[in-house]
């Protein structure tokens, strides 16, 4: 018989904005745990939520991003249920009415995977086990987004591709820093076998908290094997939450149906309705970034190779980085050459690109290699130099003594001085010209501090030689 | 000076024409507790009262800028957030809980120079309407020991009544200023929802809530609400819309006021010993100018098990918090963190809260959510239409606060039932959300108070307070 799985996906991101979303307090990684709470995210009695406009705003531009429907008018309810880590006992969160609907990504293989909705939701502390359990309240009430989709998702590589191209555009809208290493991206997959072909769904199981998409495709993986033989040898597959085990590389039953909370959702009565009319969205939308396929097209009409087009416009703040770069100096073969090379090499995703070398400073230098006052050689010792210090270009390239090109002569000389040193030059480099170049390229650069061109050393050396 | 039975506005005048100082008003009313203190109107006088009083006089010698209550000694409701102080709500669980923060009414208090003299007895998290559900015993009535206080804002009523203090803040989320007021003969009124910001009042039913004062007289309260009133960042459900003079809207006219009365109401007052009490003022108004007619709403009986199903669905989501993870007391030392919920939970919170817990969560439960809570809201709509169509045509509603006077202590104690339909008049206002006064009118068969309900629109007080203080100002 021929099995096929049905999943869908609920995906949590939690959004970078500055305050939590229900109170003033800052919304912030890896502090002091109990640092940024107050008598709100607390849960101290009397305290209200007041909600964050900010958290409407990044929910709607992930919606606009992903085709949502954005409802003029939603509202928050509680979930009531009781843990140590949620100190109102209740989480605020939307069921009956989200802030999105519908919606949907596009996958290569022409499928179209739909989403249910998006809702703003906020976030529980975070237990710390020990001898005993601390409590860290530093993450209660920061804003979620909760992103379900339809049961959509047929195999793997299309989950995958699915979370892959979501985390493009979530970062894209620059709401999410999307770092899983820090949770900021987690997922629960639903998932049943069903035989190919059937309408009809199998029983469903869920698999909470998966925290990277390699475990996501592990489990899934895992899951679909484990049900199909359930299935096989004769027997159903029961409905319950499982979670993954990491290290075995297994998933384990955690609950099953029967005790099933009821969470006794009703509206909160602190929070108003959302409203959000027709011309705030459209001043939201104005918010949005340019899609990647906007920018792969503007790139590929400046005339970048594709390839150097997609890895500019997949990240944001490098393709930000290269545009403003660009207007300092226009030339985007050796802008997009010198960002991917060499600023890219020092990029570790954590900082920001403008910190490493300011666009202002790599246009100067790329403009003095171009008009010829600098080697590229001596190009990539300034910018490295100006990495170190931050200081003007103009300034350290006087410092250095590596400004202007030395006159041909003195390339002439130089390589005279190295056949009278390495008399064999001349032998060795009809055997491999290649190698005695590059020998003699840096004996040169050595005598002339860098001021010569690669080119016209080889220039030079051709004629010498022959 | 004669310091017995003074108004807020004497007080403040008498203070800044320094005709009288502070810690002696408040020496006096420190007295006046001290007396009554088998009444068990006030659970804690807060040690720093007298310097608190002290700074006022201070403040008053150095000639600085006086606020509106400058000196105004006054007792807060036990659910009232005063930083630094203890906020129990009458409960064993927050017994030693210590307020972090200031509520947004009281704030605006003190910042216009009232001071805080302590914290008045009330039913367990304002679950109640006789202050029997104190886990510190009952408040009696002023008048009357046998006698309930009312509830929940049962020790402020007595307070004011007894003159521990110049005026008391109290809480109604279904009656619980108005009733305890109308027991114990004094003035007290529930503001709109949305007219006093909720920051710092302990939950009970957030969607009915409202923090008021209860006072002497009409005027104390209509300055009180005019300093507290107003749009609060800290509660989104508190309004925008401007607050009026309330003081100065008070005339000396009734003429033209238009008064509705429910028949439903009255067919249920014409059977009482006490329907001439509430006739007489009817005549006294239309002897002034004032036009009454009577509308009929069949369905008026059904707005009492709407609030209670509201109102306990609410309170059991909002009582989750308090689970002696965070704060508060906690119950036998247990191993696993379920075992603390349910010590702490059940060996700490009363049976009255307990029950309105357990209906909460029943009301709310998956398979009873449409046949309890969804009908419940759909009834408060309904009823919202129905009166926003008698206030087309008046602009005030009278009914009594409740069915007569105070009860005997323990009279209800065993049948939750009766003590519930005592809420059926006050509960009118926090379904539609509209203001409503409690002010005194006469005195039943036992000779306590009895007190009459004035409701208006929304943000209507004005309106209210220009009405109860013409009433008020009648000669018997």
């Amino acid at each position: 018989m021929e099995w096929e799985m049905v999943v869908g996906l609920e995906i949590h991101a939690e959004l970078n904005t500055e305050t939590k979303a229900f109170c003033a307090c800052k919304n912030a990684f890896g502090d002091e745990p109990n640092t940024h709470v107050c008598p709100t995210c607390m849960g101290m009695p009397g305290a209200l939520p007041v909600l964050n406009k900010q958290a409407v705003i990044d929910t709607v531009l992930v919606g606009l991003s992903l085709g949502c429907t954005i409802n003029e008018r939603s509202y928050f309810e509680r979930k009531n249920y009781f843990y140590p880590d949620l100190a109102k006992g209740y989480q605020i969160t939307q069921m009956n009415s989200p802030i999105c609907t519908g919606g949907g990504i596009h996958l290569s293989n022409g499928r179209f995977i739909r989403f249910n909705r998006i809702q703003l939701e906020e976030d529980a502390g975070k237990l710390i086990h020990g001898d005993v359990t601390k409590i860290d309240f530093n993450r209660c009430g920061v804003p979620l987004i909760e992103m379900v989709t339809e049961p959509d998702l047929r195999s793997v590589s299309e989950i995958t591709e699915f979370l892959n191209t979501l985390k493009q555009t979530i970062m894209y809208t620059g709401v999410c820093n999307c770092r899983m290493e820090r949770g900021e991206l987690r997922f629960d997959v639903n998932l049943s076998i069903r035989e190919k072909g059937a309408s009809e769904y199998g029983a469903r199981v869920e698999m909470k908290n998966l925290n990277s998409f390699k475990n996501v495709g592990l489990a899934v993986a895992y899951e679909y094997n484990r049900q199909v033989n359930i299935l096989e040898s004769g027997k159903c597959v029961d409905s319950e939450t499982r979670g993954w085990n990491d290290s075995l590389g297994e998933t384990f039953a955690m609950r099953d149906k029967e005790d099933v909370s009821d969470y006794r959702y009703f509206r909160d009565p602190d929070l108003p309705d959302i409203i959000i009319k027709p011309a705030d969205i459209e001043s939201i939308r104005r918010l949005l970034p340019e899609p990647i396929s906007a920018k792969l097209s503007r790139y590929a009409a400046i005339g970048l190779d594709d390839s150097v087009c997609r890895q500019i416009a997949s990240d944001k703040y490098i393709a930000e980085y290269f545009d403003t770069t660009l207007k300092n100096y226009y030339d985007p073969r050796e802008v997009a050459n010198w960002i991917l090379k060499d600023v890219l090499k020092i990029y570790d995703g954590s900082q920001d690109l403008p910190s490493i070398i300011s666009s202002e400073s790599l246009a100067s230098i790329i403009r003095m290699v171009a008009e010829g006052r600098l080697t590229r050689a001596n190009g990539r010792v300034l910018f490295e130099e100006v990495v170190a210090t931050h200081e003007d270009p103009e300034k350290l390239i006087k410092k250095l003594g590596i400004a202007g090109l030395v006159e041909e002569s003195e390339i002439v000389s130089a390589i005279s001085e190295l056949m009278k040193l390495a008399p064999n030059v001349v032998d060795d480099y009809k055997l491999n010209p290649e190698k005695v170049i590059n020998y003699a390229i840096g004996y040169v650069m050595q005598k002339t501090r860098g001021r010569a061109r690669a080119e016209k050393i080889k220039e030079i050396i051709e004629e010498v030689f022959v | 000076m004669n310091l017995a039975n003074l108004t807020a506005i004497e007080i403040a005048e008498s203070i800044r024409a320094k005709k009288l100082k502070c810690v002696d008003i408040t020496e006096y009313y420190l007295s006046q507790i001290k007396k009554y203190k088998d009444k068990n109107a006030v659970l804690e006088v807060f040690d720093d009262a007298m310097a608190c009083a002290q700074k006022i006089d201070d403040r008053v010698a150095s000639g600085e800028h006086l606020g509106k209550l400058i000196g105004v000694p006054i007792l807060i409701k036990d659910n009232i957030m005063y930083n630094g102080h203890i906020s129990s709500s009458a409960s064993k669980i927050l017994e030693h809980y210590v307020a972090p923060y200031t509520a947004t009414a009281l704030d605006r208090l003190l910042q216009e120079g009232v001071v805080v003299l302590g914290r008045t007895n009330m039913d367990e998290f304002a679950m109640g309407g006789s202050c029997e559900n104190s886990a510190y015993g009952p408040c009696k009535n002023a008048h009357d020991d046998k006698y309930v206080s009312g509830g929940s804002s049962g020790g402020s009523a007595v307070a004011v009544a007894l003159d521990m203090c110049a005026f008391a803040l109290g809480s109604d989320t279904g009656g619980s200023i108005r009733q305890p007021s109308s027991y114990n003969g004094v003035v007290g009124l529930k503001p709109t929802y949305g007219r006093v910001s909720r920051y710092g009042l302990t939950a009970y039913a957030d969607s009915l809530d409202t923090l008021g004062a209860i006072t002497k007289n009409v005027a104390d309260n209509a300055l009180v609400l005019s300093i507290m009133a107003g749009k609060d960042t800290r509660d989104m459900t508190s309004s925008p819309i401007k607050v009026d003079d309330y003081l100065h809207s008070i005339e000396n006219t009734i003429k033209g006021k238009k008064i509705a009365i429910i028949k439903e109401v009255q067919e249920l007052v014409d059977k009482t010993d006490y329907a001439h009490v509430y006739q007489n003022i009817i005549d006294f108004c239309q002897e002034h100018g004032a036009f009454v007619t009577k509308c009929s709403i069949p369905e008026y009986k059904s707005i009492l098990p709407t609030y209670y199903t509201l109102a306990m669905a609410e309170a059991s989501s909002n009582l989750s918090r308090i689970d002696g993870i965070r704060y508060g007391d906690r119950g036998r030392d247990s191993d696993t963190v379920n075992d603390i919920y349910t010590s702490t939970r059940t060996e700490l919170f009363g049976n009255e809260v307990k029950r309105r817990i357990m209906l909460g969560n029943f009301v709310l439960s998956s398979t009873h959510y449409n046949s309890y809570y969804q009908k419940a809201k759909k009834v408060t709509t309904f009823m919202q239409n129905k009166f926003a169509e008698v206030f087309d045509f008046c602009d005030l509603i009278f009914m009594p606060t409740s069915f007569g006077e105070a009860f005997e202590i323990g009279s209800k104690t065993s049948d939750p039932v009766s003590m519930y339909i005592e809420d059926m008049f006050t509960v009118t206002a926090n379904i539609l959300g509209v203001p409503a006064i409690s002010i005194p009118v006469g005195k039943g068969s036992h000779g306590l108070p009895i007190g009459l309900q004035i409701l208006s629109k929304h943000f209507a007080e004005s309106e209210i307070y220009n009405m109860a203080n013409f009433i008020m100002s009648r000669g018997e």
